[in-house]
């Protein structure tokens, strides 16, 4: 049994008298220990998936099952029930702003009934997990942003969830602060054995700590499966883009369109893997063909610990050179294929 | 005219008259007025229960009283403040007409105290399984504090003037002296002196209003 089945889950908003679209049939499943990324454009109805998870919107269609338990026929005191087991945490963190850290953890069950005591000892356990316990006084005005996102973390953790949803979690941290909160979920993955589930709009995120991702764009899941699989090789165009979006984060911005360098050129993507990336592939064809290929990007990382590369060549406009170049790459255990869409 | 002591302790009665008077109605305007604007701000389109019957009753409710002025809502009333309290004049019987006008007032300020809490905050607190109940008291109330104070200092303030206003069809307090000694009997000096108690005690409401306010917010540093 998954820990969440979405099955068949469309939802539509009702915007003056017009029924507007969000998801289209969606189906999943969410094993438990996973960490699992759903990532889109902004608008994509990512944001929407994932309140649906937990009922905070109702879907207009379809089920949601969390834990074997159909949210949808649930009552509305039975639906709080199981949203402790469900716990969430947000872009903006909403945190209570005039309690301080220890009021903020020890909220969720102080909601429950749990005394003041029992729930401060909880509390205290949990700062300690996220590091923060020196900050039990304070109050969220007084802290940065990946401090607040610790306290949610900590909040979140109170209810003994069996599922972590992350809403944008880390799109307002800056890199440091987000690899840092990026470990912690890890470190609560594993310690707590919670299922995760994170929203997103950036590939780096899934990279780092995911093991499966679903791909949404225009409200439909286009792509899923393991994270490195579709890193290697990403089949729709929403997840090609996000790819090379990933790549270029941090870069400076190519002024120069792909299609002006190189009007006629074939593009293809070489994938590396494993240890093939420190061999001089390029160099030495280079050296054997006698003629230059244009690299439009070239880009090594780690995914999920196995280091992994990918390049974007453009060949030359001789069709039988081009042949000649795929061959040879592919001798030398490479997977290629063909980019027909513009880099950027 | 020569400042007697018997003057001195007219003006002194007329400060506690004041004082019950403006009291006594926030307190009562906000037993009333505190449910309705929780009542507005949760059942409104946006709100976290919305019920356009529900809203729409309670709103004009509180447009109508708002809409009558108040010196006409004083007269109006008469009736019904004779029936509670027995008579019309006098500071007790002033209490009624005041908390009649002062509750829809605080109602639409308590509403958009509410309203200022970031809705990020409340869905927070739904994922954890916060009832509506909840959600009122442990996240809207308490998030809106310092608004909420700010509201009910402004209420308070705005009650101490219409206490005056009372003063004209016999309320007591420093605005029945102010009209009957210094617009009836046209002894300047006394209406002068009342209008300068008015002005310390909005002040003294005032100050302690802000102080309060900004020593429970915790957003600043």
């Amino acid at each position: 049994m998954s820990t969440i089945e979405v099955r068949h889950l469309s939802k539509t908003f009702e915007q003056k008298g017009v029924h507007v679209g969000a998801l289209k049939d969606i189906n999943l499943n969410i094993e438990k220990g996973d960490i699992f990324g759903i990532i889109g454009m902004s608008g994509a109805g990512k944001s929407t998936l994932v309140r649906c998870l937990n009922y905070l919107e109702k879907p207009s269609d379809g089920q949601v099952i969390v834990t074997g338990k159909d949210l949808g026929t649930l009552n509305e005191k039975e639906l709080r029930k199981t949203r402790s087991d469900i716990a969430m945490i947000f872009q903006h963190f909403n945190l209570l702003m005039q309690k301080n850290v220890i009021d903020n953890i020890a909220f969720p069950l102080t909601l429950r009934g749990v005394s003041k005591k029992t729930a401060y000892q909880k509390a205290r356990a949990l700062l300690k997990t996220v590091g923060l316990s020196d900050k039990e006084k304070s109050y969220p005005a007084a802290l940065s942003g990946g401090q607040k996102q610790r306290v949610a973390i900590a909040r979140a953790l109170a209810s003994d969830p069996k599922i972590l949803l992350c809403d944008e979690a880390t799109s307002a941290l800056d890199p440091q602060t987000t690899a840092s909160i990026l470990e912690l979920l890890q470190q609560i993955n594993r310690d707590f054995g919670i299922t995760i589930v994170i929203i997103t709009h950036q590939m780096a995120v899934i990279r780092k700590i995911c093991n499966r991702v679903a791909i949404i764009d225009h409200g439909e899941l286009v792509e899923e499966g393991l994270v490195s699989d579709i890193f290697n090789h990403p089949k729709s165009k929403a997840a090609k883009e996000l790819i090379l979006k990933d790549g270029y984060e941090g870069s400076v911005p190519n002024e120069i369109s792909q299609q002006e360098r190189m009007p006629e050129g074939k593009k293809i993507r070489i994938v590396f893997s494993e240890n093939s990336a420190f061999e001089p592939v390029i160099a030495n064809m280079i050296l054997k063909f006698l003629t230059p290929v244009n690299i439009l990007k070239a880009d090594t990382k780690n995914v999920g610990g196995v280091a992994k590369g990918e390049m974007i060549l453009g060949l030359p406009t001789d069709t039988k050179l081009q042949w000649e170049m795929e061959q040879y790459l592919t001798e030398k255990g490479l997977n290629i294929e063909e980019v027909t869409d513009d880099v950027e | 005219m020569m400042w007697s002591s018997e003057l001195t302790q007219m003006i002194l009665t007329g400060i506690g008259e004041t004082l019950y008077m403006t009291l006594v109605s926030t307190l009562l305007g906000y037993l009333f007025g505190l449910p309705m604007g929780i009542v507005l701000a949760v059942t409104d389109a946006d709100g976290i229960k919305p019920n356009a019957f529900v809203y729409k009753i309670f709103d004009f409710i509180s447009n109508v009283i708002r809409s009558i002025p108040f010196l006409i809502l004083l007269i109006i009333l008469i009736p019904f403040t004779r029936l509670l309290i027995g008579k019309s004049y006098g500071s007790t019987a002033t209490i009624v007409p005041l908390v009649v006008a002062a509750a829809p007032y605080i109602a639409r300020m308590v509403e958009s105290s509410l309203k200022e809490v970031d809705h990020g905050v409340i869905e927070a607190a739904r994922s954890m399984g916060a009832s509506t109940f909840a959600i009122i008291t442990r996240v809207l109330l308490v998030e809106a504090r310092t608004s909420l104070i700010t509201g009910a200092t402004i209420a308070t303030t705005t009650i101490l003037g219409y206490s005056a206003m009372a003063g004209t069809i016999g309320g007591g307090g420093l605005g029945d002296i102010a009209i009957r000694y210094g617009y009836y009997r046209y002894e300047t000096n006394i209406m002068l002196v009342t209008v300068i108690l008015l002005i310390l005690l909005v002040q003294i409401f005032q100050t302690i209003g802000n102080k309060l306010s900004s020593h429970l917010d915790k957003r600043k540093l």
